[in-house]
């Protein structure tokens, strides 16, 4: 006990004293990832507001200011700074929507996964056993199908029991589905590990010695204390989310043409890069890139900060 | 393996009528064993032997046949060596595992085999301490938090004010400025974590407080602390204890009999002052010449030759017998017994009952 | 001039609170076959004095100030190249974990002979005979085919004797050990420390041991340090300290233990806790523990919360307390009356 005062720091006091604060304040490239996420966050939540054109909007789409070029090249119109697209639409617009999309599929996707991994790595590390045997089996063949595969599943499941206008027009719950359902073993394995060392921890002796019910020192002792790894791991998981999205979309297993994602709008391009309209593609492209990039060295940082050999709460 | 198995249940015979005393005991340790796999699941247990599969079990023998009585307002310390089971038989007695054999007994009821809803009650007047105080706070709970959920669990009835007054109270009975409630554990020095791990322990009035190694993680004018709590809360509120250490010095100060444990066996079973006067067995009489002590200039103490067997392969006979330079034939064969002594001390030793020592 | 002498040692850590004193003016000497024990709680300082006394303090560390010389040279001025010629070959360490210093991928025998090949031109054969007769002298049973174990086949006394087998191993001058038995069983450790004194008087060898356990310092040194905050605030003879201790804190710390009290009574317990070495009280760093902060008339003397307190010879001991040195210049001054 260093401070002689007898009143508790605020939260606030915490985090200005904590390490994270500390090695943030420090790590520039924090810094510039932090900021660019948020601005990306931020611009494409705001897209209604920001984009000049709506694509979803068929009147406002002209077929005939098809394949215009960005700014900086000569023939550019300048009602699109970002260039057009093979049918017509706006590129900044289409890059603001389609990143609002592919974001709202890699949160969306990450939740779903958080959700079900955490609950059973908790179940299978805190109970262990017979449940710890059967789940991490179930993960195990989990993980031997890949999200392609579950894709192709799911896929041709519900478009041919609900039709495929039905499948795009809910593609992005599907989406989410697919990628949660295929993707939290990850966080199952994560959680398990970590709970089974904080299993033996004496606090938890405590708990059971007290007489708490499993679910209770489950949620409230042992959850908590296994946080570290669940947002170190999250951060790496939405990048991969977006990834398996904008893969998935190319490959035509995910988002139709004219709901644009980043991975769709890439693959729309993609038969134009020979006849020399490379920017539908390289933009959205680029900006995935960013995306993914930025959010991947926020995790790295995440990841030395919370490494609990370095760092001793 | 089971061949020692089978040895150790002829020889022990499990009568509770054995014991005389287990009239005003309050917890009665009868018979029990403890077995931990090492094996793992059916699968990994499948070996090849000699072009045959066969199922090979390999058992840590924790705790082999103990026979304990803690009696109303005591303290009684069980000492022993890393390994001896000591920690094991606290953890068992607490219902963080479960017997392999044998029978726990609490006020005259059986708890070993209970459910955890049937165990409730019983959380209520038995509680716990652990060593590690940097372990045995929730790091993400504040104090408050860590004090009023026993309180909330075990007082369903207590409205919010009446928590406050209890964990208000406890706190300064364990010499804690409640002020410091919304702190987390990591905020305090070791001692001050341990006064709270006894404040919980303590917040629900237990009468019966098993305490594994509580202060042996802790600097030396901590213990002195830590020991003086522990006895005060003893007095003012009529606890028993179990107190589980390694350190004699601490048992001759504090604990009212002694039990000394040897690789899951309890080799000697004496009231405080008779052991450290009289000790029988030739474990304690080691155990007792090591304790490095300021006065005497050079140590002479008792050499123990061998290696401590491992609990995997226990020897047979008597456990201790290849440190013991008192060892004969029939300490190799025979499992010794508890027998009580003119003063009734205990002692489980060949060599003691035909008189040798 | 002794063999080891350590002058105003100081080290700070450069952590991002900001400079910590880790140790502050400790001063002492070892002859050659003497046994020193350096005793406190923990975040007195005295695993930091014994890493530091081979420079071997690791970042965010360093010694700011002060010699530490061996035999005629000043070891924290030396190169890196010429330390490792002291360190393990003249003053070898021993830990409280044997696995700090065996590698668990290679066996007894290959790490004796590896550390002696390095510092000696001598072939494998001579070295595996060398070796075999350190195990010898450690008192392993069957030390062949200890030779070709691995250290996790080992129990913990057994690899604690095989740590000082290979600290034996290239005759050092000085022995320094860190709480080289706190780890193990009582039984288990009083054998450990009856053979490290009795190798230790066979061959002459100074010894440095550091533990929190006054009853193993008692037995085997002869001489102590008592350490607190960083600093050393009383210094003397082994027994006469056990004996009489001067300083408050070392009076605290005999008094708290268990076998000083009648059992059932109440401890003398010493209050409050070690202060943080980031955040010391003003002038004695013991005195919002000490129950001597008032002079014999009752009025508090200023100097102990405004002041460090310098040493003063009581006897053979050296005491850093403003107490102890206000009643020697108190007889001082009556024996100069009469």
């Amino acid at each position: 006990m260093s401070t002689t005062t007898n009143v508790p720091p605020s939260r606030w006091e915490r985090l200005r004293d904590s390490y994270m604060w500390y090695s943030f304040k420090r790590d520039r490239t924090a810094q510039l990832c932090l900021a660019v996420f948020i601005c990306m966050v931020i611009a494409a939540f705001a897209s209604p507001l920001l984009a000049p054109t709506n694509p979803y909007d068929l009147s406002q789409i002209d077929i005939m200011s098809s394949e215009l070029p960005p700014f900086w090249i000569d023939g550019a119109d300048e009602r699109y700074a970002l260039g057009t697209d093979a049918q017509g639409r706006d590129l900044w617009s289409i890059v603001l929507y389609g990143t609002r999309v592919s974001l709202l599929i890699g949160f969306g996707a990450v939740i779903l996964q958080a959700l079900l991994g955490v609950t059973f790595g908790l179940m299978a590390g805190y109970l262990g056993g017979r449940v710890d045997t059967i789940l991490m089996r179930l993960a195990d063949i989990q993980l031997s199908f890949s999200t392609l595969m579950v894709a192709i599943v799911v896929g041709a499941l519900v478009k041919a029991t609900m039709g495929s206008a039905f499948y795009s027009q809910y593609a992005v719950m599907m989406l989410i589905l697919i990628i949660g359902l295929a993707e939290w073993p990850q966080y199952a394995r994560t959680v398990r590990a970590s709970v089974l060392a904080e299993k033996n921890k004496e606090y938890v002796d405590a708990a059971r010695v007290m007489g708490l019910r499993s679910k209770r020192i489950m949620f409230r002792h042992v959850l908590p204390n296994t946080m570290s790894p669940i947002f170190v791991i999250s951060t790496v998981q939405i990048a991969n989310a977006i990834i398996s999205e904008a893969a998935l979309s190319f490959l035509g297993l995910g988002m139709p043409e004219t709901h644009p994602s980043l991975g769709s709008l890439i693959k729309s391009g993609f038969d134009y890069i020979q006849s020399g309209s490379w920017w539908i593609t390289l933009i959205p492209g680029a900006v995935l890139v960013v995306l993914v990039l930025s959010i991947n060295l926020l995790g790295d940082w995440l990841r030395d900060v919370m490494n609990p050999r370095l760092y001793k709460g | 393996m089971s061949a020692h198995a089978e040895a150790i249940t002829d020889s022990h015979n499990p009568t509770p009528r054995q014991n005389e005393e287990s009239a005003d005991s309050l917890l009665q340790i009868r018979d029990l064993k403890k077995r931990f796999s090492l094996s793992g699941d059916f699968l990994d247990q499948l070996r090849f032997k000699g072009g045959k599969l066969v199922r090979h079990q390999e058992h840590v023998h924790a705790i082999n046949g103990v026979n304990l009585d803690i009696k109303r307002g005591e303290a009684l310390c069980v000492v022993g060596e890393s390994g001896c089971g000591k920690s094991t038989v606290a953890r068992t007695v607490m219902g963080l595992l479960t017997p392999t054999e044998g029978e726990i007994r609490y006020d005259g009821n059986r708890i070993d085999n209970l459910s955890s809803r049937q165990l409730l009650p019983y959380r209520k007047r038995m509680q716990m301490i652990f060593q590690n105080p940097y372990a045995s706070l929730n790091p993400r709970m504040t104090i408050q938090q860590t004090l009023e959920e026993p309180l909330r669990l075990h007082h369903p009835d207590w409205k919010r004010p009446q928590i406050l007054d209890k964990v208000e109270e406890v706190m300064r009975s364990v010499g804690i400025d409640p002020d410091w409630g919304k702190r987390f554990g990591h905020e305090f020095s070791g001692g001050q974590r341990q006064r709270i791990a006894i404040a919980r322990a303590l917040a629900v009035d237990p009468e019966f407080i098993v305490a594994d190694e509580p202060i042996s993680a802790l600097d030396v004018s901590i213990q002195a602390q830590v020991l003086n709590l522990l006895m005060e809360a003893q007095q003012e509120r009529n606890l028993t204890y179990l107190f589980i250490t390694h350190d004699l010095a601490v048992v001759e100060h504090f604990g009212t009999r002694v039990a000394v444990m040897y690789l899951g066996t309890v080799c000697e079973v004496a009231t405080t002052a008779t052991l450290f006067d009289k000790p029988r067995h030739p474990y304690t009489q080691a155990l007792l010449s090591a304790i490095p002590r300021l006065k005497d200039d050079r140590p002479q103490h008792i050499r123990l030759t061998g290696e401590v067997p491992t609990p995997v392969n226990l020897p047979s006979g008597c456990v201790f017998h290849g440190r013991c330079p008192h060892a004969n034939a029939r300490c190799k064969q025979e499992i010794p017994l508890l027998q009580t002594q003119d003063d009734g001390t205990r002692v489980a030793c060949h060599a003691v009952e035909e008189g040798r020592l | 001039m002794a063999l080891l002498e350590v002058n105003n040692l100081d080290v700070r850590f450069a952590l991002r609170q900001g400079e910590v004193h880790a140790l502050r003016d400790i001063c002492f000497s070892l002859e050659r076959g003497e046994r020193l024990g350096i005793v406190g709680e923990s975040g007195a300082g005295k695993s930091v004095a014994a890493f530091s006394l081979l420079n071997l303090i690791a970042k965010p560390g360093f010694i700011a100030g002060g010699t530490v010389t061996f035999d005629g040279q000043v070891l924290n001025r030396m190169s890196e190249r010429g330390l490792r010629k002291v360190r393990g070959n003249r003053v070898s360490m021993i830990f409280q974990d044997p696995m700090m210093t065996l590698n668990p991928v290679l066996s007894i025998g290959e790490q004796m002979v590896e550390c002696l090949k390095a510092h000696r031109r001598i072939s494998s054969k001579e070295a595996r005979a060398i070796a075999l007769d350190k195990l010898q002298q450690v008192q392993i049973p069957s030390p062949e085919t200890r030779l070709d174990q691995y250290p996790h086949e080992l129990s913990g006394g057994m690899r604690q004797r095989i740590i000082i087998a290979i600290a034996l191993l290239l005759d050092p001058d000085i022995i320094i050990a860190d709480e080289p038995t706190t780890a193990l069983d009582v039984t288990i450790q009083a054998e450990i420390m009856a053979l490290l004194l009795d190798l230790c008087e066979q061959h002459n060898v100074g010894l440095i041991l550091i533990t929190h356990d006054l009853g193993v310092v008692s037995q085997v040194t002869q001489r102590m340090l008592v350490m607190y905050a960083g600093r050393v605030i009383e210094q003397g003879p082994t027994r006469e300290i056990i004996n009489d201790p001067q300083h408050p804190y070392t009076q605290g710390l005999i008094n708290a233990l268990p076998q000083m009290a009648t059992p059932g009574e109440k401890l003398n317990q010493i209050r409050g806790s070690m202060p943080s070495l980031s955040n010391l009280p003003s002038g004695c760093a013991f005195h919002p523990r000490c129950d001597f902060i008032n002079r014999a008339d009752g009025q508090p003397r200023p100097a102990c919360t405004q002041q460090v307190p310098e040493f003063v010879e009581s006897g053979n001991c050296r005491v850093a307390c403003h107490m102890v040195a206000e009643m020697l210049e108190d007889r001082r001054l009556k024996e100069e009356t009469s």
